[in-house]
């Protein structure tokens, strides 16, 4: 079989390039899109190229960015478009090949190997790819080509921005062996400590390292390292698009202002299982179990889970027993800044299950044909059409409660 | 000082579409109200607006002998205009 041919395309500095696009009065500045402060999402979500030459970094506060770089001009995201030249950018890419795998809102790797009869070599199409995107959308990008992903993934992270990167079999080793381990996708910051502790820094170190060590070490997770680093990934390009993941379905949300005691966490709770119920409900998925996941005031983050006595998608059922958990795990140390509630272990609509002597499934059954009544009210009505009466007043919650994207991989709902 | 400043102007535009769904624009109507004719079609691609701001279908459009370029993005249409602007120092 002839070598493959694998291209990872990054769209640079996708949010803020994207807003430089539409209005291109800020190119000249140092830009920043932000969360919204009000709604205490104040983060930078992306940044320019001039806020990068300052320090600014993604995921800071708006006031350490502004530190920084005091003439920051932050904007705030518009999602919808971000949707939108993802969307169009992923149309320029089928046109050279119909094997492209999304990886969050604005990577994709896709797999030419074949078409260099038909359109030229791998360079080439990449090359004309990124000259379309920039004439068609007006934003640049970076790729990577080389004959695996990971190698792909390195090579657009290589050289940035409106560049081309190439990494060929033949000469790997003298390309990417020198790199720092962090550069390769698979080490995060903890394998990076524990690789670390023990005198590994580059990419090269890995692949020289006895395949035994990273089985000890890290287990399968470590094995995949070193077969990566001696450029043995043989993993395919897999179609699918960005999809809503069916084996959780959460929500979560910081509030408007810490919450204080269990009824502002009640209602917080209730709230964000209306949106699960909903989603379950679009699915066709119940829940078996529930995480929860507490953010205090000092930025501490501690998760809990639990089964359900009886599967279920009705919200009020998981809402229940999102806040017994609750109750029974979080002391109250620190008031709450945000809370997430996420239902686990979900199994379809129509798979049977064991019911227990102690549960009662009658009322848990009563309670999901008043939620399906109710979902069936919102499909006709509106989605405020109905609502529990202790959240008409909810003054801790955004009111822009739902959005329409989750951040950062972009999962639209 | 002045300066001369790229803006996206809005216009409204009147267009025929073919049975097999090919659309072209036949009039627009400029921000002063005067309604111009165009001539011709000279080119249709999928083009950004490197001066003022998005993207979408451009047509390059011939005007009264002048070429210009008409964008529908997502069914508003627009093109590009010049401003003079005071800047100051």
């Amino acid at each position: 079989m002839s070598e493959r041919a694998i291209l990872h395309i990054d769209m640079n500095n996708f949010y803020a390039s994207v807003e430089c696009m539409l209005n291109p009065d800020l190119k000249k500045y140092p830009i920043a899109v932000c969360g919204s402060q009000e709604e205490r999402h104040g983060i930078v979500l992306a940044k320019n190229y001039k806020a990068k030459a300052f320090g600014v970094s993604t995921g800071e506060a708006i006031w350490q960015a502004k530190q920084k770089c005091p003439n920051l001009v932050t904007v705030p995201p518009h999602y919808e478009q971000y949707m939108r030249f993802s969307k169009l950018a992923r149309q320029i890419y089928g046109r050279y090949t119909d094997l492209v795998e999304p990886f969050g809102m604005d990577e994709v790797w896709a797999d030419v190997t074949g078409c260099q009869h038909f359109i030229g070599s791998p360079f080439h199409i990449a090359e004309e790819i990124k000259e379309t995107v920039k004439y068609e959308l007006g934003l640049t990008v970076s790729i990577g080509v080389s004959f695996n992903k990971i190698f792909a993934k390195l090579g657009s992270d290589m050289k940035k921005p409106d560049a081309i990167t190439v990494i060929p079999k033949e000469s790997f080793k003298e390309k990417i062996w020198d790199l720092p381990a962090t550069d390769m996708l698979g080490v995060g910051r903890a394998t990076e400590k524990k690789l670390s502790s023990v005198g590994i820094h580059t990419i090269g170190q890995i692949a020289q390292f006895p395949v035994d060590f990273f089985q000890r070490k890290l287990g399968k997770c470590g094995v995949d390292l070193w077969r990566f680093a001696n450029g043995m990934d043989d993993s395919q390009v897999t179609v699918r698009d960005i999809e809503a993941p069916d084996k959780t379905v959460g929500h979560g949300m910081t509030a408007l202002q810490d919450l204080e005691n269990d009824a502002e966490v009640w209602k917080f709770i209730l709230e964000l299982c209306q949106d699960i119920g909903h989603r379950l409900y679009v699915f066709n998925k119940k829940a078996t179990g529930i995480a929860i996941a507490v953010r205090d005031n000092q930025l501490f983050t501690k998760q809990w889970q639990c089964g359900l006595p009886v599967p279920t998608q009705s919200p009020s059922c998981i809402a229940k027993e999102a806040f017994s958990l609750f109750t029974r795990s979080y002391d109250w140390r620190n008031p709450i800044r945000s809370l997430t509630v996420r239902a686990i272990n979900l199994m379809s609509l129509d798979t049977p299950c064991q019911l227990d002597m102690f549960s009662d499934p009658i009322r848990v059954a009563k309670a999901e044909s008043l939620d399906k009544a109710i979902e069936e009210l919102r499909y006709r009505f509106g989605k405020k059409i109905i609502r529990n009466a202790c959240l008409l007043d909810n003054p801790k919650m955004s009111p822009h409660d739902n959005p329409d994207i989750i951040m950062p991989t972009g999962v639209p709902m | 000082m002045q300066t001369i400043k790229h803006v996206k102007q809005p216009v409204a535009v009147v267009v025929t579409v073919s049975r097999d769904g090919q659309v072209r624009p036949k009039k627009f109507q400029w921000k002063d109200g005067h309604t111009y004719t165009i001539d011709r079609v000279t080119k249709v691609e999928r083009a950004a607006s490197t001066k003022v701001g998005g993207c979408g279908i451009r047509y390059t459009v011939m005007v009264e002998g002048l070429p210009r370029f008409l964008y529908d993005e997502e069914g508003k249409w627009f093109m590009e205009d010049e401003v003079l602007i005071e800047v100051t120092e």
